[in-house]
């Protein structure tokens, strides 16, 4: 169903929403914003293995497979982090992650 | 333009001005609901790209699960109705600069590299059916192993945030 | 002839120094003085036992050669430079052994009396120790860089002893005064001594004044601005030997000076360190005359200078020292003067002899005119001349020595000062007029201000005591007469035929039409202060009244310290030692402190890197990134 569409616009979809989530990444005040952030680069990372696979290498199934495991991965992270926000939402009743910042000179 | 074209470049639209928002938007629970586009168009692009079983589980896990999750979160630690105060000038420009940089260099380097096709063009089959077999696949270009692995993380993964989340 | 037990004379006050200033306080301070003095004795009995047979069984048939007694290279420069510390035995430095002993051994024995009681007795006979080590050691010095290192050593000693009295301020003021005026000539006799030894190309003063020898020769042409450098290194050598002799105008310290204890001013101000300048030119006496003669008039000239204006300001003060301190200065100035006129060779080097003989004369009546003071001052407990008079109602002893000494110091015959002045005056008169008139000028004021200064004491009508002086105890009144005795009858020592300029006997005559001209100016100077002091009068008072602007600026002394302030506060200070400080302070220091300040500032620009922000980190890595990809993938891709 992709014929006419270059493999370079896949990519350049997925490099925009990487650097997207860079940026999010480093301007973001709130940890969950940050999380949020993270899961939008690990989804673009996603779509450059399908993509890769689709048009490069259409007799293997290697990157499917590793989206699969990536968004797996991607859950249990998710989860932990969250768990660990929650932990800092007790001790510091703030989840500003300027807030966070004990381990300085 | 046929339809697959209009559909990408909806898609890909979505995708571009979604992920945007979440990053800028100045309210929490909005930031999520864009992110949770952003996993839904992406979603759109694997049924495009024909690898089913990978949408449906991205639809389930990615945009069903961890958004869920992440909503759960905010509404447990933060003042839903607050605004975000507008990140400082200090922290803006150079991740600007630094990202403006990084998306140059990857365009630029898309757009001049040939990507060469291999040379075997037959198409693999990704039905559920042959994907299931080659999970469990012990044998050569099998991923019994990975799929091991990842229940084992999994697994360590429940345990670890149960523990860091419990209260004492 | 054997002569190498010489080095015991310089040896043995330096163990008598170690053992005093080491052990003396666990000893009883007399016995300390015993050491010191039984150590002086034994010097001088070596010192007239070297003298006599130096002088009349090696010399007698041999001419007046010099000797080394000892020697050892002590440091070796280069190939043919080295400096040797040893003893070298010729006329000049016998007599100046048998001066500094003699005089030494009699303030030793004195002190035993004047400082007892005195909380530092073992630190004043370490200190005489001392001093008579240096000097014995400057006085038999080889080379000219022995004669440096012990004249420094001598700087030294005079700085301990003037300042004695450590808790009097002015006494510590004045030893720093002496020392560093000192130690500023010593830096113009450093400079001498490194040209000289450069052209020369020797530090010894066998070769250098041996007057055919290569030294002298090959350093004679080379010129430097006008001048030859011969000459020039021997004019701030002889600036070196203008400050220890206290000539103008680095003469200042030594009035100062007279806050130690009289002891130490007659052994040091005025018999033996300050004429080591003195030592220092007739040393070097061949070079000076053979090669540079404008040397030679420099030191003349700066003589006959200093003799006038010491004697001048001599005849205002009161405080009986002090006139003492111009008079050594005044006398003093004879000796150099003598010298600068002097030749070389027989007749012709009278100058010379004179000024031995001078030095030699000088050395006893002037200890025994400051010991006499001494016990004076001991009595009266005040050293100014208008708390005293009539003395000699009290004080018999002191009362004739000290009259034996004025009439040595005042010229007149037979006594010895007669007739060493008699010599100078004749060797003035014979190359220079204008220094002869000046002398004779001076030789009155001497007479003068001296007997100025006895009637003073020991004449008058004051009768009215706090307590009644008495005679002062034998131990100081026995050098007194030692010393007198030597006063009165030194002037019989044939100078002429012991001590000359190239070695050579020669006879010195009695010149009448000299020595008449000379002893009247003495006896009018005697007889006007005759007139004004023997007894009281209100005449002196009214002469200074009419006089009163002129005598005046001559009290203080033509002013001459407070230009030496002047100039070293407003002009030294803030003109080059202040800017000197701001670029210390500043410049050096500021740069120092900057590069501290700088290493600083940018650690703390590092550590700020670790700030604790995770989105610090996460842009750091993003940076990093960023920059290698764009260089392996850009600029790599390129070569």
């Amino acid at each position: 169903m992709t014929e006419g569409i270059p493999i370079s616009h896949f990519l350049i979809v997925s490099a925009i929403m990487f650097f997207t989530g860079i940026y999010g990444f480093i301007v973001r005040r709130n940890l969950i914003t940050i999380l949020m952030s993270i899961e939008l680069i690990l989804n673009s990372v996603n779509i450059n293995f399908v993509v890769f696979n689709k048009y490069l290498y259409p007799e293997h199934l290697e990157g499917q497979f590793f989206s699969l495991f990536i968004i797996a991965i991607a859950a249990a992270e998710a989860a932990v982090a969250i768990a660990i926000i929650i932990n800092i939402y007790r001790r510091f009743s703030t989840i500003n992650v300027e807030n966070v910042n004990e381990m300085k000179h | 333009m046929t339809n697959d074209q209009i559909m990408f470049y909806l898609f890909a639209a979505i995708i571009s001005i979604c992920s945007v928002m979440t990053v800028v938007s100045r309210r929490i629970l909005r930031a999520a609901v864009f992110l949770l586009f952003v996993l839904i168009a992406t979603a759109g692009m694997y049924f495009m790209l024909e690898y089913f079983f990978l949408a449906g589980v991205q639809l389930m896990l990615y945009a069903g699960g961890i958004v869920v999750l992440i909503i759960f979160s905010i509404l447990l630690t933060s003042h839903i109705n607050q605004k975000f105060q507008l990140p400082s000038w200090r922290k803006v420009v150079p991740t600007i600069a630094a990202v403006a940089l990084g998306l140059f260099l990857c365009i630029t380097t898309i757009l001049h590299y040939t990507f060469k096709p291999s040379a075997g063009m037959e198409q693999a089959k990704h039905n559920l059916h042959d994907i299931g077999l080659k999970l469990l696949d012990t044998g050569a270009n099998g991923y019994a192993l990975p799929f091991e692995a990842i229940s084992i993380l999994l697994l360590a993964a429940m345990i670890a945030a149960s523990v860091i989340a419990k209260k004492n | 002839m054997e002569f190498s037990y010489t080095i015991w004379i310089v040896l043995i006050p330096l163990f008598t120094f170690l053992i005093t200033g080491l052990f003396g306080h666990k000893f009883k301070p007399l016995v300390s003085g015993i050491i010191g003095t039984s150590g002086l004795g034994t010097a001088f009995i070596l010192s007239i036992y070297t003298a006599w047979k130096y002088f009349f069984q090696h010399g007698a048939h041999e001419g007046f050669e010099k000797i080394i007694g000892f020697n050892t290279v002590w440091l070796q420069l280069t190939d043919k430079l080295h400096i040797d510390l040893g003893v070298l035995i010729d006329p000049i430095s016998v007599m100046m052994l048998i001066v500094v002993t003699t005089v030494s051994f009699m303030v030793h024995i004195y002190s035993l009396g004047y400082m007892k009681g005195d909380p530092g007795f073992s630190r004043f006979f370490a200190f005489l120790s001392l001093f008579s080590f240096s000097m014995l050691g400057l006085v038999v010095a080889t080379n000219i860089f022995q004669m440096y290192i012990f004249w420094e050593l001598v700087g030294v000693s005079s700085f301990l002893l003037i300042g004695y009295y450590y808790e009097k301020e002015s006494a510590v003021a004045a030893s720093k005064k002496a020392f560093i005026v000192t130690r500023f000539a010593d830096f113009g006799f450093l400079i001498g001594i490194l040209i000289l030894s450069y052209f020369t190309g020797t530090f010894d003063f066998k070769e250098l004044t041996d007057p055919a020898s290569v030294a002298i020769a090959s350093s004679k042409g080379v010129m430097f601005m006008g001048m030859s450098v011969v000459s020039l290194a021997l004019v701030l050598i002889f600036m070196g030997g203008a400050g220890k002799s206290a000539m103008f105008p680095l003469h200042i310290w030594l009035p100062d000076a007279m806050e130690g204890p009289t002891p130490v001013s007659a052994l040091i101000h005025a018999a033996t360190m300050v004429v080591a300048g003195v030592y220092l030119v007739a040393r070097l006496f061949p070079i000076f005359s053979l090669t540079s003669p404008d040397a030679l008039e420099v030191v003349a000239y700066v003589g006959a200078f200093s003799s006038l204006f010491a004697a001048v300001i001599a005849c205002t003060q009161f405080d009986i020292k002090r006139v003492l301190a111009f008079s050594t200065m005044s006398q003093i100035g004879y000796m150099m003067l003598a010298l600068g006129v002097s030749g070389y060779g027989h007749e012709e080097g009278l100058g010379f002899t004179a000024s031995m003989f001078h030095l030699f004369t000088h050395a006893m009546f002037k200890a025994l005119l400051f010991l006499g003071a001494g016990a004076i001052i001991h009595a009266v407990h005040s050293n100014d001349m208008k708390d005293m008079g009539n003395l000699r109602k009290y004080m018999p002893i002191t009362h004739i020595t000290f009259l034996i000494a004025l009439l040595a110091i005042a010229g007149i015959p037979p006594f010895s000062g007669f007739w060493s002045k008699d010599e100078i005056l004749v060797a003035a008169f014979e190359h220079n007029k204008l220094i002869f008139y000046s002398s004779l000028f001076v030789a009155g004021l001497t007479a003068f201000y001296m007997t100025r200064l006895y009637l003073s004491i020991f004449w008058g009508k004051k009768t009215h005591y706090h307590h009644t002086p008495h005679e002062a105890p034998w131990l100081m009144t026995i050098p007194l007469i030692f010393l007198a005795i030597l006063a009165a009858l030194a002037g019989f020592i044939p100078f002429g035929e012991l001590v000359t300029s190239d070695g050579h006997a020669f006879h010195a005559g009695f010149h009448i039409q000299i020595a008449a001209p000379a002893t009247l100016t003495a006896i009018i100077g005697m007889s006007i202060a005759a007139v004004l002091y023997m007894k009281e009068s209100d005449l002196p008072n009214r002469i200074v009244k009419s006089i009163h602007g002129i005598h005046h600026v001559i009290y203080r002394k033509f002013f001459i310290d407070e230009i030496y302030m002047f100039v070293t506060k407003k002009i030294i200070f803030n003109n080059i030692s202040k800017p000197i400080a701001w670029f210390d302070r500043h410049v050096i220091d500021g740069t120092m402190n900057g590069i501290a300040l700088s290493v600083l500032w940018t650690s703390k620009k590092i550590k700020g890197l670790q700030s604790g922000q995770l989105q610090d980190y996460g842009y750091a890595f993003l940076a990093g990134v960023l920059v290698l990809v764009f260089l392996f993938v850009f600029i790599a891709s390129k070569f």
